[in-house]
């Protein structure tokens, strides 16, 4: 049964329409590749699935709860995990207290997140604000999974970062993928690492879903259609 | 130990140490400076968990210390002329327990931060100053024409409050309680701010949008700071009213308001003993200041000018450092 799902869904930027017809669905430990060239919507649709922005149309569903009507917030409460474009850390805060601030019970606490990222461990008492890009990246998945999510949305998690971190943040997508029962939403422009983590995959153009499948089925006249690779 | 914490300390080995010189030295009235500026500072650590921690720059925090000492003064001033408050639906006295009078005084004021609160928290920034203000100036007018308990004069209360195994009136004593209250009041907040729900109130005032997606209402944390730091200041105001045997709308004002908000800036915002250290500067200049002239307030405004433009992390910021950048 799918943990998560967007029928139809439209959103808009006040008055300008972002999406105009997204579905998708998301599995229980399942991982989704979200494509699609810049400025199709996959960061819109991100933002409308954490309800920082509101749903025009069309219902997300998240197991049996309708996330149209709730606040960010409660999305949140209810296992959605977020890590943002551009990291986002709380700057003024330390690596220990980054992750405290978010921590609600569950399997995830200082020491899972740690061994996934040692070097969070290392840099434990150092100001966010401090950390390399790399770095601030791994607290800000970390952050995340401190919340417990049952659904892990990364949002351009590799970018700008440099080959040998952005292949410790693969690794470690690898390792979730491999050691839990969490379910992962991936936003990123690496087609090569994204073929060898996620299992299906959803291309959006100009707001809306055009394709979707087992990402083993991504033939080479869609992707370049639509991704332009 | 860290600096700070050194400071911190040999600060409040301070504050104790000159009242208990003053008492053996025969100088009341250093004590009792000392007791005013320990009060105050009471009401600034108050008002910096909002306005340090929960970035909420409140104008109004004058109605909690008015509440307080109102409280106060409703309570004592009925158990002075032995009459009840009310005799209905039930018999509610007064009473010159101090305990019982801080309970009054922290209920009522963190019940009326609540109703505050909740409703200004729903504005930003210069709406929500704006709010905070008219409330502010709303209680002291209810005051002004509050002629059950003097009105624009006050009303002066002819006993000092109780507490259980000292003598109240002794000044050295009474600076002891409100110091053991400081002492309270301070590690209560600096816990506090450790703790998940002060690194969430951090976070929340750095980006709320972000604190949301880990699944948290800022709305409820600025609220729940809110009620907290308008029940120390409640408390202050009890204290204050107790140690002028005087209460009066002025309590209420916005320059109130104004003045522990100035405590926290001198001291530095967001600092854990910013507000001890600006209360003090502040009584201390008003007393040597205001003894060369009326208008010593000309050079407090020169100082929190300097301050500002040149120290934004205030004086404990110039003596140790810009501690975490506060925004």
């Amino acid at each position: 049964m799918s943990l998560l799902t967007m029928t139809h869904v439209a959103s808009w930027y006040g008055s300008t329409q972002a999406l105009f017809d997204v579905s998708l669905s998301l599995n229980a430990g399942e991982v989704v590749a979200l494509m699609g060239r810049n400025g199709m919507g996959k960061s819109t649709t991100i933002k409308t699935i954490c309800k920082m922005l509101p749903v025009g149309a069309g219902d997300i569903v998240l197991d049996g709860h309708k996330l149209n009507s709730l606040p960010s917030f409660k999305v949140a409460r209810l296992g959605v995990g977020l890590v943002p474009e551009g990291r986002r850390c709380f700057p003024n805060l330390t690596v220990e207290e980054n992750l405290s601030a978010a921590s609600r019970a569950g399997e995830w606490n200082f020491v899972t997140v740690a061994k996934l990222f040692p070097r969070l461990e290392e840099r434990r008492r150092q100001m966010a604000n401090t950390l390399s890009g790399g770095e601030q990246q791994m607290l800000a998945i970390g952050r995340a999974l401190m919340t417990n999510p049952r659904i892990l949305i990364l949002d351009e998690a590799t970018e700008g970062l440099a080959p040998l971190v952005r292949q410790e943040i693969w690794s470690a997508l690898h390792t979730l993928k491999e050691t839990s029962n969490l379910s992962l939403l991936v936003v990123d422009k690496s087609l090569k690492e994204l073929k060898g983590v996620a299992d299906t995959a959803v291309i959006l153009e100009r707001g809306s879903t055009v394709w979707s499948g087992g990402i083993d089925t991504l033939d080479d006249q869609t992707v370049k259609q639509y991704l332009g690779v | 130990m860290n600096r700070e914490l050194i400071f911190d300390v040999m600060l409040m080995l301070g504050l104790v140490l000159v009242p208990i010189w003053a008492h053996f030295a025969d100088e009341p009235f250093i004590i009792t400076l000392a007791t005013r500026a320990a009060i105050f500072a009471i009401a600034g650590v108050g008002l910096n968990l909002a306005l340090g921690q929960g970035g909420l720059v409140s104008l109004g925090h004058a109605t909690f210390f008015g509440l307080g000492g109102y409280a106060m003064g409703i309570l004592a001033s009925h158990a002075q002329s032995y009459t009840a408050i009310t005799d209905w639906p039930v018999l509610i006295e007064g009473t010159k327990s101090m305990p019982i009078i801080w309970l009054v005084a922290v209920l009522v004021s963190g019940f009326a931060a609540l109703l505050i609160g909740a409703l200004s928290l729903r504005t930003t920034g210069v709406y929500f100053i704006m709010i905070t203000l008219a409330f502010g100036q709303m209680f002291y007018y209810f005051a002004v024409s509050w002629s059950a308990y003097g009105g624009d004069d006050g009303l002066s209360i002819y006993i000092r409050n109780d507490f259980p195994g000292l003598n109240t009136l002794d000044p050295i004593q009474f600076f002891l309680i409100v110091f053991t209250c400081l002492l309270g009041v301070l590690g209560f907040a600096s816990m506090l701010i450790r703790s998940p729900f002060g690194l969430s109130l951090n976070a929340a005032r750095q980006s709320p949008e972000r604190v949301e997606t880990v699944g948290i209402n800022p709305y409820h944390l600025r609220l729940t700071v809110f009620v907290i730091s308008g029940m120390i200041t409640g408390l202050a105001g009890a204290l204050f009213a107790d140690l002028n045997r005087f209460i009066s709308p002025s309590m209420f004002s916005w320059q109130t308001s104004g003045e522990i908000m100035v405590f926290i800036i001198l001291g530095g915002v967001a600092r854990r003993s910013g507000p001890i250290v600006g209360a003090v500067v502040f009584i201390a200049l008003e007393h040597f200041l205001g003894g060369l002239s009326d208008y010593w307030h000309i050079y407090l405004g020169a100082l929190l000018l300097l301050i500002v433009l040149f120290a934004r992390g205030g004086i404990i910021g110039l003596l140790l450092g810009q501690g975490r950048v506060h925004d």
